[in-house]
């Protein structure tokens, strides 16, 4: 009897153990990192089941510190306090590179940097990198060259998905005649407005420009910059085709008054992650009542994808932060993710069978195929007093442009004045 | 500094001490370190006078908030204490005086963030979400119904003008004029409307068919199988600017002018058909939302300044009320007269107690005001957690705006302690 029991304990010790080490060794056993991100909810179980998979690999235990939209002021709380975390995923390149410059950041080391050349497209590499040196890589990324559509919406005036910008715009003057609006724009909020300027900008002006006018290389009062305002005023110019009081509407909103009951709108434009809001805020059922088409081609353009992404970071460069980045580098951790939904990764390694429905397959397929045509989202490349404040810089510009769309002129040279100001900082 | 006999100052010392310590460790350290950190730019190093100070007056975005917080403080705290005073009194005299309080202390038992949320949608643009518009546009359509075919409009050939859409080519007795009209949902259409067909001429008569010219797959301008004709839509013919005829459509959309004199007509649509239908005021936009901010904490601080006020109330000698009243003062005399003047020493603590609230305000401002309009709402609490936490995180610029605010609020701090310090002695 005893000798059983002394068996069956061993047995499910064996058990215990086998499955938890998997593979991998436990040489980090009684070890533990920190890591900070913006993620919480859904989001935050998700990410906590991709680092339980690092802890069973190599017995580190990891401390995950959800900080949400404030993840900026957190970690410069951190670091002024002395006490940065391991590692911290960032949406904002600008806040990495103020970061790496003031000497908070660890480079990463050669085998990080190994796997990130390996998995992923060049571009994304330049990202990461501040002054020739490599701090970081987009771990999770979100594709901002969608137009969600509504299929009844569509169907009612037997619509395609517009492939160019003139036939979005012969699509959308259609689909007013029906007595919808053709598009719902999420202006309370300025970053999706900006959104909308990158995209057109990205292809009316093309990859170089994008990146010289992300620097502040090229004035906001470039024919360029007039060129993609004037392209944005042929929709947001007429005031049949864009859903009425857009200035008071939060991105949810606009997103369910396109696929809720009754829609006020039949399109709205924004990142994969208006899918989530579907799901959850509607009864209307993404791939069949919701489909989307990419970002269509302006005056001839290639394909292009605007992205944002968080980057994963590390203040740290002990053995354990950095196996943890070598993790976070590899399809692996990726894949886990990718399964459980919400998720889009430009690693080009993870199986595109990984993503749970056709929909978030093609999204991410379409970033990993635009290659070196994917460019990181303008606004989160910014100074932030002119990318990313509410009510000032270029969201409060691009909303009183919204606003009034005739008023290219004077947009512009408020574009370029708080620009300089902000640049010049 | 009136110490009691026989006691020595030296003696308290070890009794202040622990109080003296929290003291200075949590105000007077802060409150120092802040003046000193507002001398030095975004990064602390270095020492920048008082640019930082400079820039605040000069940036138009503190200029808005200044101007803000003085419409604030002039109509915020003045309205609170005589709407507070007035329910004070007035419920001093009902029997369920103390539920009756309690119901209006309610707010102040809500934080400022959630009483925020509940206001912004209270004041939500669309009339079946904001309450306030969904009474507004109540009240609008029982005095004025709304039109037939909101939104709809003629597909071509007609001019917007503000009598209604005017046509551009004349007609006389014995044509036929189809009128295409767009922009309205096929679902909408009353349900006796019958297919739309086109008129056959008529001897001295001028025809015509007004229909909804929206339908799959169907051609502009022409009557497709499935499109209906739009009953009720009220038809003029012009000449000369003079209303020479009128008529209204039938279930097939037809109209019919029997007996036009010869010579030429224009025919015109009245937009009374056609007017969009009342949607209520933009609270949230640029113009109103002060105001409706303000209104929200004159809803949450009321029940403070009645609490205040109905316990100052009790206080005054009743005798000197019925002294008055047995002179032969009116009711409105002795509230004018004794009540006040009596009440005074209350009403000036409460209303200056409110002038510091007023000063601070933040979460409101940062709840109601939706993204585009930040701006316009901005206040200076609001505007210096923008600059030091918000965007790049200036907290030099951001320590100038407090150590402004607090040399605000401080003569009203100082005039309270004086007041109390008075009223002790």
């Amino acid at each position: 009897m005893r000798k059983q029991w002394i068996a069956l304990l061993a047995l499910t010790a064996a058990a215990c153990s086998g499955g938890a080490a998997g593979t991998g060794s436990q040489e980090f056993k009684g070890q533990s990192v920190e890591v900070v991100g913006p993620w919480t909810g859904d989001e935050q179980k998700s990410f906590e089941k991709v680092m339980a998979a690092f802890t069973s690999k190599t017995g580190a235990e990891v401390k995950y510190t959800p900080a949400g939209d404030e993840l900026p002021t957190v970690l410069q709380t951190r670091i002024s306090g002395g006490t940065p975390p391991n590692v911290a995923l960032v949406a904002q390149p600008g806040l990495v590179a103020q970061f790496a410059r003031a000497g908070s950041l660890k480079p990463v080391n050669a085998e990080v940097e190994k796997a990130v050349t390996e998995h992923n497209a060049a571009v994304w590499k330049k990202f990461g990198s501040v002054d020739g040196k490599l701090y970081g890589f987009t771990f999770k990324t979100a594709n901002k060259s969608a137009f969600w559509y509504s299929d009844k919406a569509f169907q009612q005036v037997g619509a395609t998905p517009p492939a160019t910008w003139d036939d979005l715009v012969k699509t959308s003057k259609a689909i007013s005649e029906t007595g919808l609006a053709a598009v719902a724009v999420g202006g309370a909020d300025g970053w999706t407005l900006t959104d909308w300027f990158e995209n057109v900008y990205l292809r009316t002006a093309g990859p170089d420009n994008y990146d010289k006018l992300a620097k502040h290389e090229i004035a906001w009062t470039d024919p360029t910059v007039r060129k993609a305002l004037e392209e944005l005023a042929k929709l947001w110019g007429d005031s049949t085709l864009i859903a009425s009081g857009a200035l008071q509407t939060e991105f949810p909103k606009s997103v369910i008054n396109v696929f809720g009951e009754p829609p006020s709108a039949a399109m709205v434009f924004e990142a994969d992650f208006v899918a989530s809001v579907i799901s959850t805020n509607t009864k209307a059922k993404v791939g069949q009542d919701a489909k989307f088409f990419p970002f269509p081609s302006v005056a001839g353009s290639k394909d292009a994808v605007v992205a944002g992404g968080d980057m994963a970071v590390q203040f740290k460069d002990d053995k354990v932060t950095t196996e943890l980045m070598k993790f976070l580098a590899s399809p692996e951790s990726g894949q886990i993710w990718a399964e459980l939904g919400g998720f889009l990764s430009p690693n080009k390694d993870i199986k595109p069978t990984a993503y749970p429905d056709d929909v978030t397959q093609d999204l991410a397929k379409r970033i990993v195929d635009a290659g070196d045509n994917v460019r990181f989202d303008m606004s989160d490349l910014a100074p932030a007093a002119f990318g990313g404040t509410k009510g000032a810089g270029e969201w409060k510009d691009l909303q009183d442009f919204l606003a009034d769309p005739g008023n290219v002129d004077g947009i512009m040279q408020r574009l370029e004045a708080d620009a300089a100001k902000a640049y010049g900082k | 500094m009136d110490a009691a006999p026989g006691r020595s100052p030296r003696q308290a010392i070890p009794f202040l001490l622990p109080a003296l310590v929290v003291l200075a460790a949590l105000v007077l350290y802060p409150l120092v370190f802040s003046l000193i950190r507002s001398f030095f730019d975004a990064s602390g190093e270095q020492f920048v006078g008082l640019r930082n100070y400079v820039d605040t007056f000069t940036d138009p975005r503190t200029l808005t908030a200044f101007r803000n917080n003085v419409i604030w403080v002039v109509v915020a705290p003045a309205a609170v204490t005589g709407i507070g005073l007035v329910l004070a009194v007035l419920t001093e005299r009902i029997r369920w005086a103390t539920a009756f309080r309690l119901v209006l202390f309610m707010p102040m038992a809500i934080s400022l963030f959630a009483s925020g949320i509940i206001f912004r949608l209270v004041y939500e643009e669309a009339p079946n979400q904001g309450v306030v518009n969904a009474v507004l546009v109540g009240v609008h359509d029982v005095f004025s119904p709304s039109s037939n075919y909101p939104g709809a409009r003629p597909r071509d050939g007609y001019t917007a003008t503000e009598a209604g859409f005017t046509a551009n080519a004349p007609a006389r007795a014995g044509d036929t004029i189809m009128v295409p009209l767009v922009g309205f949902s096929p679902q909408q259409v009353p349900a006796p409307a019958l297919p739309a067909s086109v008129p056959q001429a008529g001897q001295g008569e001028l025809r015509g068919v007004v229909w909804l010219d929206v339908s799959v797959g169907g051609k502009a301008g022409r009557i497709d199988p499935t499109e209906r004709g739009l009953p009720g839509v009220a038809v003029e013919a012009v000449r000369d600017g003079q209303v020479v005829a009128r008529t209204t459509t039938g279930d097939d959309g037809r109209f019919t002018f029997p007996d036009l004199t010869r010579g030429e007509v224009v025919v015109r649509l009245p937009s009374s058909s056609f007017t969009l239908p009342f949607r209520g005021l933009t609270w949230l936009g640029p113009s109103l939302i002060t105001p409706v901010i303000i209104s929200s904490w004159i809803w949450i601080m009321t029940g403070f300044a009645i609490t205040f006020i109905a316990a100052g109330l009790s206080a005054i000698p009743r005798d000197a009320l019925e002294a008055a009243r047995v002179d032969g003062a009116t009711e409105w005399q002795v509230f004018r007269r004794v009540t006040i003047p009596l009440l005074s020493p209350v009403l000036l603590v409460v209303f200056v107690t409110l002038v510091i609230n007023v000063l601070k305000i933040f979460e409101l401002v940062f709840v109601i005001a939706p993204g585009s309009v930040q701006s316009e709402a901005n206040v200076l609490a609001l505007q210096m957690w923008q600059v030091s936490f918000g965007t790049g995180g200036d907290q030099g610029a951001g320590s100038a705006l407090a150590v402004i605010l607090f040399l605000l609020v401080a003569p009203a701090m100082l005039f309270n302690i004086r007041r109390f310090r008075r009223e002790r002695s």
